[in-house]
């Protein structure tokens, strides 16, 4: 048994309301540079909807993930032979254009034009070649609360197995949010793909990183991630990912994402698995049983011979007391209400999801009351549970059933409660759960306090390295060790930066320039 | 042209060798996040997949049999029972098939980059001035082909093998082998050694880590590295 720990993270959909502030704060911190500028290591989908890059669910069309064939694990755009001869030119890269064309605006036209009979606008101009653009045909978020015609939406690859015209219509129609960034799997894809050897995944905390030095650009990684969030840096020709916002999480604080979210809607903690047993669990022949096998890698925390057995193998003590609280691996494994997102990739990945409750199907037809009172049951949910399912467990409908049901039974205990004078305690008959897991489900999942959503120990630094070396040093930076990511030619060349943010940057230090001399 | 033309076949073969090596290895020493293919790929799919195909497949095979047929010593051949004309002949076929392909996906490589616009506005100099030399120096050696099939008989052809085997055993008298060579022939080992003086400062370093990839067949497919 080899022990390995990870930072997981889970997000609470039932309560997710799409406000985008996750992505917002990720650009902002991570991505405001040239070259990724298209690249949002969050972003927030409407489901249905085709997704970013369009249709990235749609496997037959990019080739991401894993395949079993004849019993053994391997990448479904090939194998290490057929990946090399790809080399020259991948057949599986999605265009830019399959995320968006990145633009701006001509803001200085609004100030700089001349008079005019008609006011002047801020026509869209490309990044990529710096001219005007006639018109934005897509964009990150193009489908937002269902924005678009049905038709289009609709190549969704979560409708199998649904009939989807029916929903179609505007009585049956129906939506959630899916915030997505980089799982940080168990069984990476893109690390298998890259020839270079420049992913990998940390020992201690499970976060999968680039390492730009290494990385030479053959771009097989892009194709490999079946969740396309590995992201090409067309200025830089190097590959970037989402990096778990890494500096925050080795002090023990939580990502950026995490932290910003409004809606309180996300959980990070730490799981204990047993990291030999990874290849066999990816190896499950039928994909629904992908689920359970991922679920039995993970080692219970408040086992002694578990704590025995890590402690020997070198993890921190801090780390297993974090796991005993760990919220991420409650609501995986303790109360199963999470889920991975689309475990046929056989991918393994490390950022769960809880499935959202939706308003009940028609309002008019029930008379409002559903049939168990004002709290409706599964069957009224307008999410069909298939499509959930397709979503989170490779089709198997009686986990996410079990998981909604957990969950309403939540709120009908909380209704008797705090509506009567006390606990109905038929609320939670016939089901699996105790009346003191749904005090603490209500806790962590609606309470949703910073300190139970967030048991993140800090790094042990310390321990392998010399941290006195660090003293005076440059701390993170982009670009060149030291630079600000903003480097002058030399003689090994510069790529060419992008027009407009250049010419940006160029003007901000015209103007730092300005205000100095005056 | 006697002193110009020992300093470029005697001397110069030297100097570009010091500028490869020691530039390569400067940059991968201290530059290395500059070390990549910087590949155009994800801004404009169109005509890559053929272009590069054809020009990479096309430019190994050059490569490979500038390498092979250039630095097997005669000896070699004749006791292998190859004649100097039938080894004329097959370079010259096996030149002209390879030269050939390397020549369409090297014209649509330029057209590609020349022509979108989201490409001229993304490329550097170094970018164009290397598909360009690359060629003009492509169509000098296909010319070759045509001066090469004037004398069948493989006697010009030993005479650059050995000038090229005199330049890598640094024996001093290389440059008299090629004194009396076609111009055709001069001009394009003058653009083909001067390759090797652009490389490090262009994207060709990307061909080492090509090479170097070979480490990924016995690879394992995991990766896991401690702090």
């Amino acid at each position: 048994m080899k022990i390995r720990a990870q930072i997981g993270m889970v997000l609470n959909l039932d309560k997710c309301i799409g406000c985008h502030t996750c992505s917002v704060t990720c650009k902002n911190v991570w991505t405001s540079r040239d070259g990724v500028e298209y690249a949002w290591f969050n972003n927030v989908e409407t489901k249905p909807g085709v997704g970013y890059p369009k249709e990235w669910e749609n496997q037959d069309k990019y080739n991401g993930g894993w395949v079993l064939k004849n019993n053994k694990l391997k990448p479904r755009q090939g194998g290490k032979l057929k990946i090399m001869a790809n080399i020259f030119a991948n057949p599986d890269l999605p265009q830019i254009d399959d995320y968006y064309e990145p633009f701006t605006y001509d803001y200085e036209h609004l100030q700089n034009a001349p008079d005019m009979k008609t006011p002047p606008t801020a026509r869209p101009v490309s990044v990529l070649t710096g001219k005007k653009m006639d018109k934005i045909k897509w964009g990150p978020n193009w489908e937002d609360d269902l924005g678009g015609e049905f038709s289009k939406r609709s190549k969704d690859a979560l409708f199998e197995g649904i009939q989807k015209e029916m929903m179609s219509t505007f009585e049956n129609t129906f939506m959630m949010y899916l915030p997505r960034l980089c799982e940080h799997c168990l069984n990476p894809a893109c690390v298998a793909s890259c020839p270079s050897g420049s992913i990998y995944k940390r020992e201690d905390d499970g976060i999968v990183l680039i390492d730009q030095d290494k990385c030479r650009g053959w771009r097989m990684c892009v194709s490999g991630c079946p969740y396309k969030k590995i992201y090409y840096n067309w200025v830089s020709g190097k590959s970037e990912k989402c990096i778990f916002c890494y500096p925050r999480i080795e002090g023990g604080q939580p990502t950026v994402c995490s932290e910003t979210c409004v809606g309180r809607i996300r959980y990070l903690g730490v799981l204990l698995y047993d990291a030999d047993k990874i290849e066999d669990a990816a190896s499950a022949e039928d994909p629904k049983d992908l689920y359970q096998s991922q679920l039995d890698l993970f080692l219970d925390p408040n086992d002694p011979e578990v704590i025995a057995e890590a402690l020997k193998q070198g993890i921190p003590q801090s780390w297993l007391d974090a796991a005993k609280k760990s919220p991420v691996y409650k609501m995986a494994v303790d109360w199963k209400v999470a889920f991975p997102l689309h475990p046929e990739y056989r991918t393994l990945p490390m950022v769960w999801y809880i499935p959202p409750l939706s308003p009940i199907q028609s309002a008019v037809e029930q008379g409002v009351i559903g049939e168990k009172g004002i709290i409706p049951g599964i069957k009224e949910l307008r999410i069909p549970v298939r499509y959930l399912a397709n979503l989170l467990t490779a089709g198997k409908e009686e986990p996410i059933v079990e998981a909604l049901e957990t969950m309403i039974a939540m709120r009908r205990y909380m209704r008797s409660k705090s509506v009567g004078s006390q606990a109905d305690l038929s609320t939670i008959e016939n089901l699996h759960v105790s009346e003191e897991q749904i005090n603490e489900m209500y806790q962590i999942m609606a309470i949703a306090n910073y300190e139970d959503r967030f048991v993140i120990p800090s790094s042990h630094k310390e321990m392998v390295e010399d941290a006195f070396k660090d003293k005076a040093s440059c701390g993170f930076s982009f670009g060149n060790g030291c630079s600000d990511g903003v480097s002058k030619e030399n003689l090994f060349g510069k790529k060419q930066s992008p027009i407009i943010f250049t010419d940006m940057m160029n003007d901000r230090n015209h103007n730092k320039e300005k205000e100095s001399n005056s | 042209m006697d002193y110009l033309d020992k300093f470029i076949f005697g001397i110069y073969p030297y100097i570009v060798l010091v500028i490869f090596v020691v530039g390569c290895l400067v940059r991968f020493e201290r530059e290395q996040y500059s070390w990549k293919s910087d590949s155009s790929q994800l801004l404009y799919r169109g005509q890559l997949r053929v272009g590069s195909i054809l020009f990479h497949v096309g430019i190994l095979g050059l490569f490979f049999g500038h390498l092979v047929g250039l630095l097997t010593p005669v000896i070699v051949w004749d006791t292998l029972g190859v004649s100097h004309s039938l080894k004329q002949m097959v370079a010259m076929t096996a030149g002209g098939i390879m030269g050939s392909m390397c020549f369409i996906g090297l014209v649509i490589l330029i057209h590609r980059r020349f022509s979108v616009d989201r490409l001229v506005q993304n490329s550097n100099w170094r970018d164009k001035l290397l598909l360009l030399w690359l060629f003009v120096t492509l169509c000098l050696g296909l010319s070759t082909i045509v001066v090469s099939a004037q004398h069948l008989d493989g006697h010009e052809m030993v005479r650059l093998m050995t000038w090229a085997q005199h330049v890598v055993t640094v024996r001093g008298d290389a440059a008299n082998y090629v004194m009396n060579a076609s111009i055709i022939f001069k001009i394009h080992l003058f653009m083909g050694m001067s390759l090797f003086a652009i490389f490090p400062f262009t994207r060709l370093v990307h061909i080492f880590s090509g090479f170097g990839m070979v480490t990924y067949i016995t690879r394992k497919w995991q990766l896991v590295r401690p702090r």
